[in-house]
């Protein structure tokens, strides 16, 4: 099985139609640009730290959100005025990801941000990155064990609205 | 933040403030060179007429483990209309430390005009100064290089067993728990790591960031010395090693020593922790 789910897979092919360094980077800046912080209505801040990627410096905020649908909808804040990759990465994983049956979702790897943003990245800043895709992966985790059915693959629940922790 | 001539600092040659850059904006003879960690940020928008100095692609061999070469330290500056006679002003994210990492690798290469803008990108940006976008083009210049000499600023992990065994001092400017072997490896850093934890014998643990102020701007010299001096020990005529993981944190360091507080013998040991926390049977201090 792709390792990716279909809309993440678009968008990686996507960016593979670069043709050069500069091109992917202005990309991935304008995907930055429809960065929307969490609505008040999930978070306000302060933001409790239970929500904050750890190891990642640009201040990443990620919360999940239940939908009546029975699938998870991903929120994001980033604190640093300079976490212009953060931004970015938050755009890909909630308009990718948002939806995506949660056993599904617990399964990206967390590789992909390479993909993304090539094997120039350093370590410090890869791993801030992978760091939200974990968070994604772990909530995705936290739904399925609470018992809730997959969206996709398992039997109706009622799954309420709501955030299903950090 | 006080004037940086109000600041007691031994030399302030290679340090301007924004409102210098921000006066000098159209000097011919200036190149403003952006040097961050965030590969977007440049080209998310940087200072007018500012080129951009990548860490990875511009600052290191494409293979081994080393800095780049004669021709291509020769074509970076070609690439970025310098000559021998331009004055390269750095600046970067992360409190300069990127800026400060290029600068250290442009003295290997005898570009002794250069400079740091105090502050860097952050303070530029939150004084709601001028960013653009467009990718800044000059005429390539013929800039012709000296080969590489490591032998003033940088230091290698012989040389740096040598120095144990003579007592020097070595300030190892990583976090207190990657200093006392609690972790291999900064937090965020993990694949960077070592297979043991520790410090070099005799080394001062002076975390990089302790120079730095909030704004990103570097601290007085009052301030400087009582951290490096008053509380740590260290003398001006000091032989000093600095060093951190691979040598990019502790070239932030080895500029606020030699340059801000005037220590006329500090080497940057860019193997760091990588490098002697995986070598056999080397001296290893452990609390």
């Amino acid at each position: 099985m792709d390792p990716y789910p279909e809309k993440l897979a678009m968008l990686l092919e996507y960016l593979d139609l670069s043709g050069d360094r500069d091109e992917r980077i202005q990309m991935l800046i304008d995907i930055a640009s429809r960065f929307k912080a969490v609505p008040e209505s999930i978070a306000t801040r302060p933001f409790p730290k239970t929500h904050l990627t750890p190891a990642c410096e640009s201040e990443a905020y990620v919360w999940c959100e239940e939908l009546p649908s029975q699938a998870l909808k991903f929120h994001f804040a980033v604190e640093n005025p300079q976490g212009i990759s953060a931004k970015c990465m938050a755009v890909i994983l909630d308009e990718t990801l948002s939806g995506e049956s949660a056993s599904r979702l617990a399964r990206v790897p967390g590789e992909v941000v390479y993909r993304i943003f090539g094997r120039d990245l350093s370590m410090g800043k890869s791993m801030g990155l992978m760091g939200m895709v974990s968070m994604v992966q772990a909530c995705a985790k936290r739904y399925l064990a609470s018992g809730h059915a997959d969206r996709l693959l398992g039997e109706s629940s009622a799954a309420g609205a709501g955030s299903a922790g950090p | 933040m006080s004037a940086i001539e109000e600041r007691g600092y031994a030399s302030t040659d290679a340090l301007v403030s924004t409102d210098w850059v921000s006066e000098h904006l159209n000097d011919p003879n200036l190149r403003f060179a952006e040097s961050n960690e965030d590969p977007l940020l440049y080209a998310s928008g940087h200072i007018p007429g500012a080129v951009e100095v990548d860490w990875t692609r511009d600052l290191n061999h494409p293979l081994r483990r080393d800095y780049l070469d004669r021709s291509g330290f020769e074509a970076l500056m070609r690439r970025i209309g310098a000559t021998r006679e331009t004055t390269v002003v750095l600046y970067g994210d992360k409190s300069n430390w990127w800026a400060c990492y290029a600068f250290w690798v442009f003295q290997l290469f005898g570009h002794t005009n250069a400079k740091i803008m105090d502050g860097g990108r952050l303070k530029w940006q939150n004084e709601g100064r001028p960013l653009v976008t467009e990718a800044a083009n000059y005429p390539a210049s013929d800039y012709q290089a000296p080969e590489r000499d490591d032998s003033g600023v940088r230091v290698f992990r012989d040389q740096v067993l040598e120095h144990v065994q003579a007592g020097r001092p070595l300030v190892d400017v990583r976090s207190p728990a990657e200093y006392t072997g609690e972790r291999l490896h900064m937090e965020a850093y993990p694949n960077e790591g070592a297979l043991r934890g520790g410090h070099i014998p005799g080394a001062a643990n002076i975390p990089w960031a302790r120079a730095a102020n909030e704004d990103g701007s570097f601290k007085s010299a009052d301030e400087l010395r009582a951290i490096y001096t008053g509380e740590n020990n260290l003398q001006s005529g000091d032989d000093i090693v600095a060093y951190c993981r691979i040598g990019e944190r502790s070239s932030h360091t080895w500029f606020v020593l030699t340059y801000l507080l005037g220590f006329q013998q500090v080497r940057n040991y860019d193997g760091s922790w990588t490098e002697w926390g995986n070598l056999v049977n080397v001296p290893i201090e452990k609390p």
